[in-house]
């Protein structure tokens, strides 16, 4: 009994850990996918956002200055993403791919000439780095059963980066459905000309979404760089990107029930992780291989299957261009 | 209201004691590339009356209206507002002019409701839920002001088309707007609809606001306006005192008049029934009758042409007839196969049974502007196996085909591998017609035939249609150009708002009638 609540709660945090890329990600391409602005693009600006703050962290030991950096970089990215799509009308599909294709060559390319280390980052150490933090109580309450365990051993115990992914979704919700930036963001993503007659600015809506966009996947680069790793990898956004964007369109472009979609796929991955060499009875070994693949078999089925009808925004992907 | 119409006239009259006119324009001029949608337009409109503009579709009037509410800048002019100059150069701008915009095309968002639909680009603060309350109190206001009731909290894409209109009349009254401009408001109302937006208008202008009608129903003109404006190929060409004309007089002005060309024409007896159209009904997306019960009959030897104010099915009529549009209700019957709402039949089938089309819009459905010559010449018959060769296209054959068919209706320049968008409009419009005649079809289905297209092509087109007649081609005609109609046709029915509202041979038809007719002003004054 004992073992099987350690059990769940080593899952809950193994799945908190890896989910939490995944809602940064997914809140970003709402903000961006609400205002209309297709963001396929989610993989390549964390990449970018990864790679620096590693770097930076790596030079200077600084975790804000990471931290800053990686913001920058993919706040950059979205900029450019947005003078492609929202300036000059651009394909926004065509945009994000490339943005993606850029960042995951020129990291490594730039990884190489700076560090000359096959493309990697060097490590750096706790200081660098954004490290568990401890709820207060959490040691004195460490032996309260259940409550005590839950407290001290989930909601206590992550990083920085972590808590802000959870307060993003809140955030995101309030902003979307609260406040007048959120009512615009939603019509501008179905109707632009509804905002443009109403006197609003289109472009100047769509890059306020893109910016909030660029800033939230900035925090999920920096979270994969130099709070669950120590450094930069090549490629180690490894399809997160899409993932989220999948994960945002089964929540149907909604903040919670994107968060329920990605702490889904967090499960999935950290119950691969716990059932590698396992044995189940009657099938023996599951090969690891195939258990790897299993989040990404499921997100096949399930867009494929059981994601129902999902809306998009009406204006999604369509340039605004004026007419009468 | 008549007493109103002349209140309104003293009051102009009167002059110095008068309020300056609400809207002034002065000399404003706006093209697109080449095409002149406004030329050095000018117009004044009193403060306090409903102000109607007329003119047939592209005559400028919603380019003008564009400018005022500042969606597009003029090249050229200069707009007063209530006698001050003003440059509007967004509708952020218009709106805090007090000038309030109904499009045509409504500009709501179908998944919010009412409610936000009216505080969008409104709001109170930051926060929706100032902004929530506050709207609601106002719209009790303007609900008892103005007689405007609309659920606050219904979502857009539940509601009825008049709903729509009346969110979209609130939110502008939201907006503070003195001056409220409609752009064809009845389009899509039903007639007790349209009774009650009167009412609103009415009620606007009673409490000093002043309103601009965009219209091209002339009845509705006489009924509510106290002056109006007519607007012909992007200039004004009058402006009137509702009480002092009439809808003949707005009718002739509209459509203009023009010299009628001597066109050469036998008489040929006509002979059996080629297409039978039988209480045909065609809905548009908000399920409003465009076509609406029309029954008719062409025989072969004979020219139908349909007279219509633009806008009144004509459109609608030929898609549906050409297989684009499906069949509502009724149906049609050509060549012993009868096409029903149950029993469709697509373009391709349609032009097996003897049926050839020429659209309207040539640049949308008669070709496609980046193939080459050649390659517009064959569409919708690039399954004939002349034109194949195993599984690729026969090129040679092909190039021969359209070389041949550029020969016999004189297409410059004569080179079937010159990209169909580098030819001129009447060139277009005759390879596109050589392509359709050549199959001698049993019945011919022609839009606009000579709309863009220059002089000499005109009376060319012109002729090869009455050749096909003579050889036995039942032809149905839609134009927007009265002299066309009545050069060309045997017999002529008037379309207004999706019936048939009259038919008479074309020997007893001349403009003034016609323009009555397609105005419905017999049927209004009957």
């Amino acid at each position: 009994m004992e073992d099987a609540f350690v059990f769940t709660v080593l899952t809950a945090n193994a799945t908190v850990r890896v989910a939490t890329p995944l809602i940064l990600c997914a809140m970003a391409g709402l903000f961006s996918e609400r205002a209309g602005i297709i963001d396929i693009g989610l993989e390549g600006k964390m990449l970018g956002a990864a790679f620096i703050s590693a770097s930076v962290a790596a030079v200077t030991g600084s975790v804000w200055l990471a931290l800053g950096a990686g913001i920058a970089l993919a706040i950059c990215l979205a900029l450019l993403h947005g003078f492609a799509c929202i300036t000059h009308n651009g394909n926004h599909v065509v945009s994000g791919v490339a943005i993606n294709i850029m960042v995951s060559g020129l990291t490594v390319v730039l990884g190489i000439a700076w560090f000359q280390r096959g493309g990697q980052t060097p490590s750096v150490g706790p200081d660098a780095r954004f490290m568990p933090i401890t709820l207060p109580f959490a040691d004195v309450l460490r032996d309260v059963p259940l409550l005590g365990t839950l407290y001290s051993g989930f909601l206590s115990g992550h990083n920085l980066l972590v808590y802000i992914a959870f307060s993003a979704v809140f955030a995101t919700w309030w902003v979307v459905y609260r406040t007048r930036f959120g009512l615009r963001l939603r019509a501008v993503g179905e109707n632009p000309q509804a905002v443009d007659t109403a006197g609003i600015s289109v472009a100047w809506l769509r890059y306020r979404a893109v910016l909030i966009g660029g800033l939230l996947t900035g925090i999920a680069g920096t979270y994969l760089a130099i709070a669950q790793n120590a450094g930069f990898v090549q490629n180690m956004s490894a399809g997160q990107g899409y993932i989220a964007l999948a994960a945002m369109i089964f929540g149907k472009w909604r903040p919670v029930p994107a968060l329920g979609a990605c702490l889904m796929f967090g499960l999935l991955d950290a119950v691969a992780i716990r059932l590698q060499g396992v044995v189940v009875p009657g099938i023996g070994e599951i090969p690891v291989q195939l258990i790897q693949a299993l989040p990404y078999i499921l997100t096949v089925v399930l867009l494929a299957g059981f994601i129902g009808k999902a809306v998009a925004p009406k204006a999604i992907g369509v340039p605004y261009v004026k007419e009468a | 209201m008549t007493t109103d119409a002349d209140s309104a006239t003293k009051k102009r009259a009167a002059g110095q004691s008068a309020p300056p006119p609400a809207i002034e324009f002065h000399g404003i001029s706006k093209s697109f590339g080449p095409v002149r949608a406004n030329h050095d337009v000018s117009m004044t409109i009193a403060a306090g009356c409903i102000h109607g503009i007329v003119g047939e579709n592209g005559a400028g009037k919603s380019t003008l209206m564009s400018i005022l509410y500042g969606f597009y800048e003029a090249d050229r002019g200069e707009i007063k507002v209530a006698g001050q100059a003003v440059n509007i150069t967004s509708p952020d701008r218009a709106i805090a002019a007090g000038i309030g915009m109904v499009h045509q095309h409504f500009m709501l968002v179908d998944t919010f409701t009412v409610l936000e639909n009216i505080i969008l680009g409104a709001e109170r603060g930051l926060l929706l839920a100032d902004s929530i309350a506050a709207a609601g109190e106002e719209l009790k206001r303007l609900e008892a002001e103005y007689d405007l009731y609309v659920d606050p909290e219904a979502v857009i894409q539940d509601l009825p088309v008049g709903a729509l209109q009346r969110v979209e009349i609130l939110k502008a009254l939201y907006r503070g707007a003195k001056i409220l401009i409609l752009d064809e408001p009845t389009g899509v109302l039903t007639p007790q609809e349209t009774d009650q937006l009167f009412r609103i208008l009415q009620a606007l202008k009673a409490q000093g606001g002043t309103v601009i009608l965009i219209t091209h129903k002339l009845r509705e003109i006489m009924a509510i306006t106290d002056t109006v404006s007519v607007m012909r190929h992007g200039r004004v060409v009058a402006d009137k005192i509702t009480a002092e004309t009439s809808e003949a007089e707005l009718a002739e002005l509209m459509v203009g008049r023009k010299i009628r060309s001597g066109l050469k024409r036998t008489d040929v007896a006509v002979g059996k029934v080629a297409l039978r159209v039988r209480h045909l009904t065609v809905r548009d997306a908000y399920r409003v009758p465009r076509v609406d019960d029309v029954s008719f009959e062409i025989r072969t030897h004979e020219i139908v042409g349909i007279a219509g104010v633009s806008g009144n099915g004509q459109s609608e009529l030929l898609e549906v007839l050409a297989g684009i549009l499906p069949v509502a209700g009724g149906g049609f019957e050509i060549a012993g196969r009868r096409i029903m709402p149950d029993d469709p039949c697509d373009p391709a089938q349609l032009r097996t049974l003897g049926l050839a089309h020429v659209p309207e819009d040539r640049q949308r459905l008669g070709m496609v502007a980046e193939f080459s010559a050649k390659e517009s010449a064959i569409l919708g018959y690039q399954n004939e196996p002349l034109y194949q060769d195993g599984i690729m296209f026969n090129q040679a054959a092909i190039a021969e085909k359209c070389a041949a068919l550029m020969a016999r209706f004189d297409v410059r320049p004569p080179l079937p591998a010159v990209l169909s968008a580098n030819f001129s409009g009447g060139n277009q419009q005759k390879l596109i017609l050589a392509r359709e005649l050549d199959r001698a079809p049993d019945v011919l289905l022609v839009g606009q035939p000579t709309r863009g297209v220059d002089i000499g092509a005109v009376e060319f087109i012109h002729r090869q249609l009455i050749d096909m007649r003579d050889q036995g081609c039942a032809i149905l005609l839609v134009s927007v150009e009265l002299e066309e109609i009545m050069a060309l046709s045997d017999r002529i029915l008037v379309m207004f708002e999706g019936r048939i509202v009259a038919e008479l041979p074309a020997v007893d038809a001349d403009e003034r009638t016609l323009g009555l007719m397609m105005a419905n002003a017999a049927a209004a004054t009957a």
